[in-house]
């Protein structure tokens, strides 16, 4: 015992101390309490992954701290070549595990929340158009019709015409436009159009765990089914310039009746 | 060998030796720049009230631009160049590059780059303020950002020279390695860095030209009025007709790239950690051959895996779930790496000098960034975790820390080859403490502020409510920059200092098996004298039995 150079005690405190921090670390919530359905679902994949990494880093630096522990004691080095046999062995296990472990993690745990933001569509959405500009967001609803009116940059007019609508198209008379504030009902699923009129922007509210970009030349599409009230910030989460830390939006969850009277109470396109 | 001017010996010098550690050198002046950046980006955001004057926005988001760019290509990437530079021959019982000439032009092609690069920070608008990634359309159009400018132009022009001379070096380094090896060397029984090289170099290769091509269809695009990246926009109010162009182009031609570089830059470093172990457990590495085989499984899924970076694009859903499918692939053979690194630590005799402090450290750092890859491999949480600071702390760790601590490890290994001195071991131990500890904790923690949906390269998250919990570290990932950054002094000088006072190294001071070692430190220009080495063994005969010695070197014949 006395033989034990000091060094080899004091990496064992560094790796027991760097385990801990990250243990620690992760077992506390610094997520924002979950407000959507899609978001539980890609809670459970992280905690999922949670986990799995949590054991092996554990087991990994315990093994790491053995083993300083062992080989400085002062006794001299086994001999040999380990065997062929063992050296394969401790391959092929790892290769087995970690193919089962992470690919149960992909498909079973995380593929049915991927397929439900992308493939499958929901039933009844909540339509709705966010656009990303340097460094604002506009949101458009589509009205009683359903249907957005067509939208054009050249004619986009920051006073009175954010979106470039054209006032002799039906569709446009009856879509409700708003600066940077999202109003969603509770409990109904959210389909919303993302355009940008610029440079990459990404929509990212972290209550609702979703993050879609926004790419020119595209409309892409992000979907989420708000799981409880309350206030939320919109982030951007793709740099997007100087601006880019001050592009904040805001999200109110309302309950289905508050949302239908708010939309009732909104003023068109067309006036 | 024929007197030299000191011009030819030391400047352009066709030596692998002295172009490696021109490279080296290159790489730790850069190093100073780029980790001053990252000081003064973490001042700002440990205290964003105060400094909005003396740093706003665009030196900032230029600062973290230019901090990752010099970091991943003219830091870790030169340092690699250094040490491949100096290794190759000397591991493989060559008497030089396949190439001097060639190697001798691709330092002095990186010098340029380097200038371009660090002159960008002074002209009009600043430098490239895009994001390393440099995605367009913020990086195509002038309105965009003012970095968007003549900085852009330069950050693209100082990458495509970059390129250019790494793939010089990488043909020096693939044709020596493949053709240059000694009698008896065969591939079997080179040394693992040589195999790490030998994948990396390959993967660079392959990967950078695209990088090259979207560089250069960027440049068309800021200049020629091309619509490769670009579309029509409405940009500062006004409307330009671009054309219909794609910005997501850029984004696979330059993951293209990006991720394969990931192993470009790591697989060497693990591979110069395998090296490094043996010669202070006193025990052969675990599992030569299934960590072979694992890179250049690694090297392969690396190619087509570049879609993880892309996930919340909008892509099509079954491609994502392809590429999650085959992102997650890879941690089968890179745990095989980790089991290895660990179980060479079995049953050995460890001695503690400064590189086995370092590789121990590494081994640590590859098992907490190698498992934060499945949650950005995994295509759900990563929606979540895109472009925030787990990411930054991820790749930090990965391309950073796993990287820079076996680069220090390295440099203390192979040092006394270098200059015939040894660093000093009671300095080398606080650096290590010094830089291990901050490093892997910075990272670490920043995982979490990511976990807390903090998203990257933001000026002032306070912006944010949901900021207020995860910035209560933002304290403590400051002042372990700030003590970090500091601890390099240490470094520095016990480098310089060592170079001319030092204690004098014999040719083998760490009683080590491998080719260097034969060779006088530091070896002549040649390396090896009048007769090259010939290789009767495998690279890591420690302890081999009982009765026998310690270690025996690979130019011992073998007795039957």
């Amino acid at each position: 015992m006395g033989g034990r150079p000091a060094v080899a005690k004091a990496l064992i405190v560094f790796f027991a101390i760097l385990t801990a921090i990250t243990v620690v670390g992760f077992l506390i919530p610094w997520r924002r309490e979950v407000a959507s359905e899609e978001g539980k679902g890609i809670d459970l994949t992280i905690t999922y992954l949670l986990v799995v990494a949590g054991i092996f880093v554990v087991l990994g630096h315990v093994i790491l701290a053995r083993f300083i522990w062992r080989s400085s004691g002062g006794e001299v080095a086994a001999y040999g070549r380990p065997s062929k046999r063992a050296e394969w062995a401790w391959s092929i296990v790892p290769v087995l595990v970690m193919l089962v472990l992470s690919e149960a993690g992909v498909l079973f745990v995380s593929g049915p929340v991927w397929d439900s933001l992308y493939v499958e569509s929901p039933e009844d959405p909540v339509l709705l158009e966010v656009a990303g500009k340097q460094f604002e967001w506009y949101v458009r609803y589509p009205g009683k019709d359903g249907k957005f009116g067509k939208a054009d940059l050249k004619s986009v007019n920051e006073t009175d015409n954010l979106f470039g609508l054209d006032d002799f198209d039906d569709d446009a008379q009856d879509d409700i436009i708003k600066r940077g504030q999202i109003c969603l009902p509770v409990g109904r699923p959210v389909v919303v159009r993302l355009r940008t009129y610029d440079v990459i922007h990404s929509f990212f509210v972290p209550e609702f765990r979703v993050k879609q970009d926004l790419l020119p030349g595209y409309a892409t599409r992000i979907k989420f089914t708000p799981t409880r009230e309350g206030e939320f910030d919109l982030a951007c989460a793709e740099l997007c310039g100087l601006g880019h830390y001050t592009m904040k939006g805001k999200v109110r969850v309302v309950k289905p009746e508050e949302f239908d009277a708010w939309l009732k109470e909104q003023m068109t396109f067309g006036g | 060998m024929e007197h030299q001017g000191f011009f030819r010996k030391y400047v352009f010098s066709y030596d692998h030796k002295v172009i490696g550690i021109q490279y080296l050198v290159t790489a730790m002046v850069m190093a100073i720049v780029a980790g001053g950046l990252a000081v003064i980006i973490r001042t700002r955001l440990a205290w964003p009230g105060v400094g909005a004057k003396a740093l706003p926005p665009e030196a900032y988001i230029s600062f973290v631009t230019m901090h990752g760019t010099l970091m991943v290509f003219f830091v870790v990437s030169l340092a690699l160049s250094g040490l491949a530079n100096f290794l190759i021959p000397l591991q493989i019982g060559a008497r030089d590059m396949a190439y001097p000439f060639l190697n001798m032009l691709s330092y002095w092609t990186i010098v340029p780059a380097c200038l371009i690069m660090l002159a960008s920070f002074f002209v009009q608008g600043g430098a490239a303020a895009a994001g390393w990634t440099a995605y367009p359309p913020l990086s195509a159009v002038k309105e965009a950002v003012p970095g968007s400018g003549l900085g852009q132009t330069l950050w693209l022009l100082g990458m495509a020279i970059f390129i250019f001379s790494f793939t010089m070096g990488g043909l020096n380094f693939l044709t020596t390695i493949l053709n240059l090896r000694t009698r008896g060397m065969t591939m079997r029984r080179m040394p693992i860095t040589m195999w790490g090289f030998l994948v990396a170099t390959v993967l660079a290769i392959l990967s950078f030209p695209p990088l090259t091509a979207a560089a250069l269809m960027l440049l068309a695009d800021r200049h020629l009025d091309t619509s490769f990246f670009v579309t029509d926009m409405l940009i500062g109010g006004k409307y330009r007709a671009l054309g219909d162009g794609t910005p997501l182009l850029f984004q696979h031609l330059f993951w293209f790239l990006g991720h394969p570089e990931v192993y470009v830059l790591v697989l060497p470093c693990i591979c110069m950690v395998f090296d490094i172990l043996p010669v202070f457990t006193r025990r052969p590495i675990f599992g030569y051959r299934p960590s072979v085989y694992s890179m250049l499984v690694i090297g392969v899924l690396s190619m087509i895996v570049w879609g993880h970076h892309m996930f919340v694009t909008g892509m099509n859903p079954y491609v994502g779930k392809y590429f999650s499918i085959a992102t997650v692939i890879i941690t089968a053979p890179f745990s095989v790496l980790g089991v290895n690194l660990l179980a060479s630590l079995w049953r050995a005799r460890m001695r503690f000098a400064t590189p086995m402090l370092f590789a121990l450290a590494v081994i640590s750092a590859v098992g907490l960034g190698g498992f934060g890859g499945l949650f950005l491999g995994t295509m759900t949480s990563d929606i979540y975790f895109h472009d925030t600071y787990f990411v930054v702390g991820h790749f930090h760790l990965m391309i950073g820390t796993v990287t820079l601590l076996s680069i220090f490890g390295a440099t203390y290994f192979w040092f006394p080859k270098m200059f015939g001195r040894l660093m000093d071991e009671r300095l080398g131990r606080w650096h290590f403490w010094l830089t291990a500890g901050p490093m892997i904790t910075i990272f670490v923690l920043m995982h979490m502020q990511g976990l807390g949906g903090m998203v990257r390269r933001t000026y002032d998250p306070s912006i944010y409510g949901y900021n207020q919990m995860n910035s209560v570290l933002r304290l403590p990932i400051t002042f372990l920059a700030f003590l970090l950054f500091a601890a390099q002094s240490i470094f520095l000088w016990n480098f310089t200092r060592s170079i001319f006072r030092g204690a004098k190294a014999t040719a083998n001071p760490w009683e080590a098996t491998t080719l260097e070692w034969v060779a006088p430190s530091p070896p002549p220009h040649g390396n090896f004298g009048d007769v090259l080495p010939v290789v009767h063994r495998f690279a890591y005969e420690y302890s081999p039995g009982e009765g026998q010695a310690d270690f025996v070197p690979q130019t011992v014949e073998k007795t039957a």
